[in-house]
């Protein structure tokens, strides 16, 4: 997000700087709440999406701010989503406790698959994580006595939330509890990226190799931040095995890690919001291109990312606000970009 | 024993090659320019669908169709590097794939509609078809046909690359662009050229993979994880290295789904795991 | 115990479920995949829904049927169960269908047995979906049956000795069993069995394995799509006798366009399944003739599924006179039987299942084209499959 006035003295500030809620933000925060008023008979499609954003918004952690490009991610996804399922199936259907078990497992799995990552780059990188995601999705579908194989995992059934909100057809408490626990990784994720941690991310992304003459570790930054992107990716996937009560192989393997790739680069890279822009867009074009030509709304995706790389570059929010940067771009909108709207100067 | 496993090495090794027809392309553009096309499995779906089309609806035989399928996919994909894809050569890595991975979907979107999303069938003449006994083992005569077809390609590409005035170019071209182009070669034209050789292969790949995977508008996303496997394995730009890394893949495949039927499908992922945490710039990778 | 607010909930979804019902229209929202690797078979189930509705007109006891399609673009029951409440809550459906898929049809019946809703399953082929939703009907074939029988009738002509290679997911290894069930009962005799990578495409190993063990009879468990031709040629480059030994398998193994691929290399296939549409009577040679008109190819299994279960649909609602509760149509339809294209079908009154004649085939050549000619069946087959079966 662009800054409106010249850049601060040093690095504590210019954090501090980053760190301020801008008006926008709060206006994106507030939007995400209409869907319960405007559109109530979507709620299972806007729960769906927050899944998906959660997603995103990990995979940008290591991508946006580690320059780690993963075709893998969807390991974490589904590993955290079979977690929550065979939980709730060995009896277990409480589903707060079951979201921390799972959280935790996917974290476990990040934490000891980082040390490999965090040894590898460029092409070598994206590739060891592809091939560990097609291990996963092999062995998940090998493991059929434990996952269900090709036909899913059978037996979920999720415990009401606090006792009092069941899981149901009409997904008020779905997006709810997506919702926040979504919200709650943000704020987690913001603080870390406006972190001394989070700058040192962005410059192991920048110039690894000048990072490490500067005396930084980047190894231990690499894993933590795997970690934890590792750790986001296991609740979204556990938030959607509970709210649908369904774990299949689809919830772990390459096509999930490419689209969310794609819904990724299509919001934007490194900016914490690109994942969750990208997430809305792209699901609601899906859903209504799907909706009116249920064969061949691949046309009309094709044509939106194509339309989005040519004419919005570095995703919706790069071009967004490469638009914002320019001098009516600023008397327009500046107000609602700029960190400094609470009248302090940097 | 024996017999077994010269089967199985022969089969793997009919199988690498067709992998490295569809493979090649890729490696010299992503060696040479950095582009990052995911829509290279685009063009050998065209190909396949034009040996299909010309095949089925026109009558010609298999063999006359496959320099068509080679001349068609590399037509299209100069339509498409000229109008989108050379914007983008400077643009972030992340753009390219969203782009390439737009023009996939658009494609498969396409030939869903025009040709349906049924199998389609080849009917190979019957020079290609059955097998030869020699002693104990029989080997099928379409897959000697892929050895020995991308043999005689490999040996065309490889003369080119080495004896060719065009062909020093595109190797100045992958070592260093910046030098090249001090040097007043014309790298962009280079490529453009490189890139539509490169397509054509693929699509060349795409005519000769019916007959042993099939072909449905999916072909374009299904295929691009094995692309990319031996791209990323054999080292980018290198023809040499595109060559060993399908050979092996092929191969393992092959040998461990023959060996070890219950560990077979992990195989070929250890396999690249292994080779590039041992190699991270591929078998004969530069950087 | 529901809290007030999903009391609102379910006010605001009534309000917002957009065509309020014109009291004349059941909606039928048919869940599958359109798009995607798996788009062919919806494609196809698709097709015959189409031609049923030309061939039987739009309304049915006074009622219009209107047909909302919702593509689930692969395996993916999240999305499956979403589609499946959004068509019923948002788009006000009456009933569900479709569901090529098992894990989407499980997701699809969850909703059903929530919703209360009648659903017919047009394709998903493993037994255990029957069991989900008391509303559930099956209008396609389940694995068990058609394998169980092709391995009873392997002994009783002849074979003793059979390898089995199937895929490596739910229901090929659902064929594994079946078949060794049916075979061993009978009395014969298991010597090798082998698993193959689903994505698997060259199948010369494997085949391989098998030929080495000597059997008398091959089992072959394969999904449609390009195996069964890469199949079909490895058999026949590889050299194996079929008049000596016996290839078998379920019906995708001959499908059209895999015998179109195979050409000659297919003759002697052994198949067991339910539907050709070489099938030879007059209600399919009509039905064939009508799809060629329509849609330009041959109807398959996919679109017999799709066909039949529209036809479950019109009858039980003739038979409620247009009502459209899921308690009605289940009590209509139970015991229902009629003429499909594949021979005689009924709806099981016990289980909600589909018993049907399971044909026996050999592919031969008629008037220069590779058929499947049935030579031999077995009438009234049951889903013979129960929790636990070994």
């Amino acid at each position: 997000m662009a800054l409106s006035a010249p850049a601060p003295a040093g690095p504590l500030q210019y954090l501090e700087a980053q760190a301020r809620w801008r008006p926008i933000e709060l206006v994106f925060w507030l939007a995400t709440l209409l869907p319960f008023v405007l559109t109530p008979s979507y709620l299972v499609l806007a729960s769906q999406i927050a899944v998906t954003a959660l997603f995103a918004m990990s995979l940008d952690l290591i991508l946006g701010y580690a320059g780690i490009v993963s075709l893998g991610h969807a390991a974490f996804f589904g590993f955290g989503a079979y977690t929550a399922g065979l939980i709730s199936k060995w009896g277990w259907g409480e589903p707060l406790t079951g979201l921390v078990l799972a959280g935790f497992a996917a974290g476990l799995l990040g934490y000891l698959f980082s040390f490999i990552i965090a040894r590898f780059r460029h092409l070598a990188l994206i590739m060891i994580t592809l091939g560990f995601g097609l291990l996963l999705e092999e062995a998940a579908n090998s493991a059929n006595w434990l996952t269900g194989g090709a036909d899913g995992l059978q037996g979920v059934h999720m415990w009401p939330l606090f006792n009092t909100f069941q899981f149901d057809l009409y997904g008020y408490t779905a997006y709810s509890y997506a919702l926040i626990a979504l919200f709650l990784c943000f704020l987690l994720s913001r603080r870390l990226i406006n972190s001394p941690f989070g700058l040192s991310l962005r410059g192991i992304r920048e110039n690894i190799v000048r990072m490490r003459a500067i005396g930084a570790e980047s190894r231990p930054h690499i894993r933590t931040i795997f970690t934890i992107a590792a750790v986001m990716a296991g609740v979204a996937g556990a938030i959607l095995t509970q709210s649908t009560e369904t774990v299949s192989l689809g919830s772990l393997d390459f096509q999930r890690s490419a689209d969310i790739l794609v819904i990724l680069i299509l919001g934007g890279t490194g900016r914490l919001y690109g994942g969750l822009i990208g997430a809305v867009i792209y699901l609601i074009a899906r859903d209504q291109f799907s909706g009116i030509n249920p064969q061949y709304w691949y046309f009309p995706i094709g044509i939106l990312l194509i339309l989005v790389v040519l004419f919005l570059p570095n995703g919706i929010l790069g071009g967004l606000s490469e638009m914002v940067n320019t001098e009516r771009g600023q008397r327009w909108f500046g107000w609602l970009t700029s960190s400094s709207w609470r009248g302090k100067s940097p | 024993m024996i017999v077994s496993a010269v089967s199985v090495l022969f089969d793997g090794f009919a199988y690498g090659m067709l992998l490295f027809l569809l493979s090649v392309g890729l490696s010299v553009t992503l060696g040479m320019m950095n582009f990052v096309n995911l829509a290279h499995c685009t063009f050998a779906m065209i190909g396949g669908y034009v040996t299909v089309t010309l095949m089925n609806h026109v009558g010609w035989p298999f063999l006359a169709t496959l320099p068509i399928a080679f001349i068609g996919a590399a037509a299209i994909s100069v339509v498409f590097e000229r109008t989108m894809f050379h914007r983008l050569y400077r643009a972030s890595e992340l753009d390219q794939c969203l782009l390439t991975i737009g023009v996939v979907f658009v494609s498969i979107a396409a030939t869903a509609y025009i040709f349906s999303t049924s199998q389609q069938p080849v009917s190979l003449p019957n020079y290609l078809r059955g097998s030869i006994n020699v002693g104990p083992m029989t080997f099928g005569v379409y897959r000697i046909f892929l050895i020995v077809f991308a043999l005689i390609v490999s040996a065309a590409l490889i003369g080119a690359l080495e004896f060719t005035r065009f062909g020093a170019q595109i190797r100045a071209a992958v070592d260093n662009q910046r030098m090249a182009r001090g040097l007043g070669i014309n790298v962009d034209g280079a490529f453009a050229i490189a890139f539509a050789l490169g397509s054509g292969l693929a699509g060349l790949g795409g005519a000769l993979a019916i007959d042993v995977v099939g072909l449905d508008p999916s072909f374009a996303l299904v295929y691009l994880v094995y692309v990319l496997i031996v791209v990323a394995v054999g080292g980018l730009g290198s023809i040499g290295g595109t060559f060993v890394a399908a050979m092996l893949l092929g191969i393992s495949d092959m040998a461990g789904k023959y060996y070890f039927p219950a560990i077979g499908s992990f195989l070929i992922y250890l396999v690249m795991i292994s080779l590039l945490m041992w190699r991270p710039s591929g078998i004969f990778g530069r950087r | 115990m529901r809290p007030a607010i999903t009391a609102l909930a379910s006010l605001a979804a009534l309000l917002t479920a957009t065509g309020a019902h014109a009291q004349g229209t059941v909606k039928v929202g048919v869940v599958m995949s359109f798009s995607g690797q798996f788009a062919d078979p919806g494609i196809q189930i698709d097709n015959g829904i189409k031609l049923y509705m030309k061939q039987n007109g739009d309304t049915v006891a006074g009622k219009k049927i209107e047909i909302i399609r919702k593509d689930s673009g692969g395996i993916a029951p999240d999305v499956a169960k979403r589609l499946s409440q959004e068509v019923i809550v948002r788009d006000g459906a009456d009933m569900l269908a479709g569901y090529d898929l098992t894990p989407n049809a499980l997701a699809g019946a969850d909703v059903s047995a929530q919703a209360k809703k009648f659903m017919v399953d047009m394709n998903a082929a493993t037994s255990v979906i029957i069991t989900k939703s008391p509303y559930v009907v099956r209008t396609s074939f389940t694995v068990w049956a058609v394998n169980e029988v092709l391995g009873t009738w392997a002994y009783k002509n002849g074979v003793r000795k059979v390898y089995t290679l199937v895929a490596d997911f739910g229901p090929g290894h659902d064929g594994e069993a079946a078949f060794s069930k049916g075979f061993k009962d009978a009395g014969g005799e298991i010597v090798g069995s082998a698993r193959y990578p689903v994505a698997n495409l060259d199948f010369s190993a494997f085949i391989q394995r098998a030929k080495d063990l000597n059997p008398d009879g091959i089992y072959i468990w394969v999904p449609g799509g390009p195996q069964p031709a890469a199949i079909g040629k490895a058999i026949a480059e590889l050299g194996i006798d079929k008049t000596k030994v016996k290839v078998m398998g379920q019906g995708e193994l001959t499908q059209e366009d895999a015998l179109r691929s195979m050409g000659d290399a297919g003759l002697g296939l052994i198949t067991a399944f339910h539907y050709d549409y070489n099938h030879q009577s007059d209600v399919n040679k009509k039905f064939v003739a009508d799809y060629n008109a329509e849609f330009k190819r041959n109807p398959d299994m996919f679109s017999v599924g799709g066909y039949d279960g529209m036809h479950a649909i019109y009858a039980a609602l003739q038979k409620t006179g247009g009502n459209a509760d899921g308690e009605a149509l289940i009590g209509a339809i139970k015991g229902m039987q009629w003429e499909s294209p594949r021979g005689p079908m009924m709806i099981d009154p016990q289980t909600r299942d589909v018993i049907e004649t399971v044909y026996i085939r050999r592919v031969e050549k008629v008037d220069g084209k590779l058929v499947n000619v049935e030579f031999d069946k077995v009438e009234n087959v049951k889903d013979p499959w129960k929790p636990g079966i070994q």
